[in-house]
């Protein structure tokens, strides 16, 4: 009996056996929690108790004021608060769609099919992987400006568009497709972009919804665009929004703390909610769809 | 069939390489050339041929003695702590039903979800330097302190802090990777394992589960290198300055934004970011040595 013990993966009800399991992973998740229930809490709670002292985990009186504030306040050059988040939604949306597509479509190639250079340009974005963004500021900024970037609404989606650790992942996830399956479906006579559609997309749906997450949390917390690149209010993100609120607050603007706090909920918040649409595709099993 | 010329990888590669050369390749490109000029963003670069190098191994004090030591010691902790950790925890979370395991896994995920600076915000309050914060209070409460500590302005004390506050958001892609790899494992290899003679979990995870999800072994390996290498943000954000109290908590990263935001030495710069692909490069190149496919 107990030999069976290691076929219980993926389980469908709870054993007595996996209390150890429970062990382990509660307590961790309890104090991985604390700063998301601090968020939470931070964003409901009135002036006086922002400013408490000592400072307060939990919040006692909770109120929506700093929600009122933030969404009734526009700033110095009169741009709402609305505007920004209607463009970072616009270029999140954007990016995260064709970052998917565009990284799905080169993992594609670069595993399945034979050409030259093919190993050479998985190398160098492997390479590129290992790039640290500081270190691109300035040729980048140039780079930018020569293609008439600046005070673009491109220049938010264009420049994130490649992701080298998106292609990397859905590479090595479509290497475990076993060429049999692709052969197959050339003998029935489908043409690649058949293949792409009808096998590839389903089997690799893993790999793309952690794409999709990653490039979300990149582009959704991006302030770097609209700090460099755009200078027309308008057209800047609700991140660097939020930012500029973070630095009123260092400062003695009292209000600015409580929307600040109100910001970061609404900041955490699309991040956890994509979370929880594409986790089961991230943790859905490939033993179901047809690959072994 | 194969003297027909095959435009299918043109057609599925050109939209990803139109945007890598242009915004990644490009500008790498004209960093490494910056490298070797001296370049102050203001007047245009001039060229100085290797003197970045030289004066970075030769002169930098700060460089060698706190810079690098910091960097490597952060890295091999973190990079190494952080993989094992997500493995055993994507590991345990495959062994319980999904709906306990979705809600776990999301809070487990979560740190890396909140971007890290606004993370830092309640750990600063965890260690703020006065007995208010935290820390102190409770071990002033407990009697193990007389005083509180300066947790955060200590050069004892930030660099373990750094780790600690970095190793618990670390869950992050290479967790998720790993966890969708474990599920995929199909149950019957384990069945054919016992068939063959394994007797415990042990074995089993040493001979099945690791070998059988090695593509996510592998990207988990590398992105804990290239994460750990490009971390930088966390003791400038922890600390509230750059360069951090006697460059405790100084990394890489942190001295290239010293030099090229602040000293506006983009010329020395670019040099010590293309030291830091080259030391990048090689740790990766040990990950995928022990998990890279063999070929």
């Amino acid at each position: 009996m107990s030999a069976f013990q290691g076929t219980k993966m993926n389980p469908t009800k709870f054993h007595k056996s996996q209390f150890k399991f429970y062990a382990l992973l509660i307590p961790l998740a309890v104090f991985m929690a604390l700063p998301i229930v601090y968020i939470i809490f931070h964003a409901f709670k009135p002036i006086d108790e922002l400013f408490a002292y000592p400072p307060r985990f939990f919040v006692q009186k909770p109120t929506l004021q700093n929600f009122k504030d933030l969404f009734t306040q526009t700033n110095s050059t009169g741009v709402p608060m609305i505007r920004y988040l209607f463009n970072s939604i616009i270029v999140t949306i954007t990016v995260v769609v064709l970052t998917v597509l565009i990284s799905t479509m080169a993992g594609y190639a670069l595993s399945k099919k034979e050409f030259k250079l093919k190993k050479a340009i998985f190398e160098i974005n492997t390479l590129a992987l290992m790039f640290v963004p500081a270190a691109v500021a300035i040729p980048r900024y140039l780079l930018i400006e020569k293609l008439g970037l600046i005070n673009t609404f491109w220049v938010h989606i264009f420049p994130l568009l490649a992701m080298p650790i998106g292609l990397f992942l859905v590479k090595q996830f479509i290497d475990q497709i076993p060429n049999e399956l692709i052969e197959a479906a050339k003998m029935d006579g489908a043409s690649d972009f058949q293949i792409f559609i009808r096998i590839i997309v389903p089997l690799v749906k893993p790999a793309m919804a952690t794409i999709a997450i990653l490039s979300f949390q990149l582009v959704w917390n991006s302030v770097e665009s609209s700090t460099l690149y755009v200078n027309d209010e308008g057209l800047k993100t609700f991140a660097f929004y939020m930012s500029t609120l973070a630095s009123q607050a260092t400062g003695n603007n009292v209000a600015g703390q409580g929307m600040a706090a109100a910001a970061s909920l609404i900041m955490f918040l699309p991040n956890l909610i994509i979370f929880i649409i594409l986790q089961s595709k991230v943790m859905n099993t490939m033993a179901h769809s047809g690959i072994k | 069939m194969k003297n027909k010329k095959d435009f299918a990888p043109l057609f599925f590669l050109s939209p990803y390489l139109l945007f890598f050369i242009t915004f990644i390749i490009i500008p790498v490109g004209a960093a490494i050339l910056l490298s070797f000029t001296y370049f102050n963003a203001i007047e245009s670069p001039s060229f100085v041929g290797l003197s970045n190098y030289v004066s970075l191994i030769t002169q930098d004090e700060v460089f060698m003695q706190k810079v690098l030591p910091n960097t490597l010691t952060f890295a091999l902790i973190v990079g190494p702590g952080g993989y094992i950790l997500s493995f055993i925890l994507a590991w345990a979370l495959a062994q319980i039903p999904k709906r306990a395991r979705t809600i776990l896994a999301l809070i487990i995920y979560s740190p890396s979800m909140t971007a890290g600076v606004a993370m830092s915000v309640v750990w600063m309050i965890i260690f703020s330097g006065d007995q208010t914060g935290y820390l102190n209070s409770l071990l002033i409460t407990l009697g193990i302190l007389v005083e509180p500590i300066q947790w955060l302005q200590s050069p004892d004390y930030l660099m373990k802090i750094m780790i600690f506050v970095t190793l618990w958001g670390s869950m992050g892609v290479g967790f998720l990777a790993m966890l969708s790899g474990v599920l995929n494992i199909n149950s019957e290899v384990y069945e054919a394992g016992y068939i063959d003679g394994i007797r415990n979990r042990f074995q089993e995870v040493i001979y099945i589960t690791i070998p059988s999800m090695r593509p996510q072994m592998l990207f988990g390996a590398v992105m804990a290198v290239v994460g750990t290498f490009q971390a930088g943000a966390i003791g400038v954000a922890l600390s509230g300055a750059n360069p951090t109290p006697q460059y405790a908590g100084q990394l890489m990263v942190n001295h290239i934004e010293d030099y090229g935001f602040i000293r506006y030495e983009m010329g020395y710069a670019a040099a010590v970011s293309v030291v830091l692909l080259l030391i990048v490069y090689i740790f990766s190149k040990v990950a995928w040595k022990l998990f890279g496919e063999k070929d």
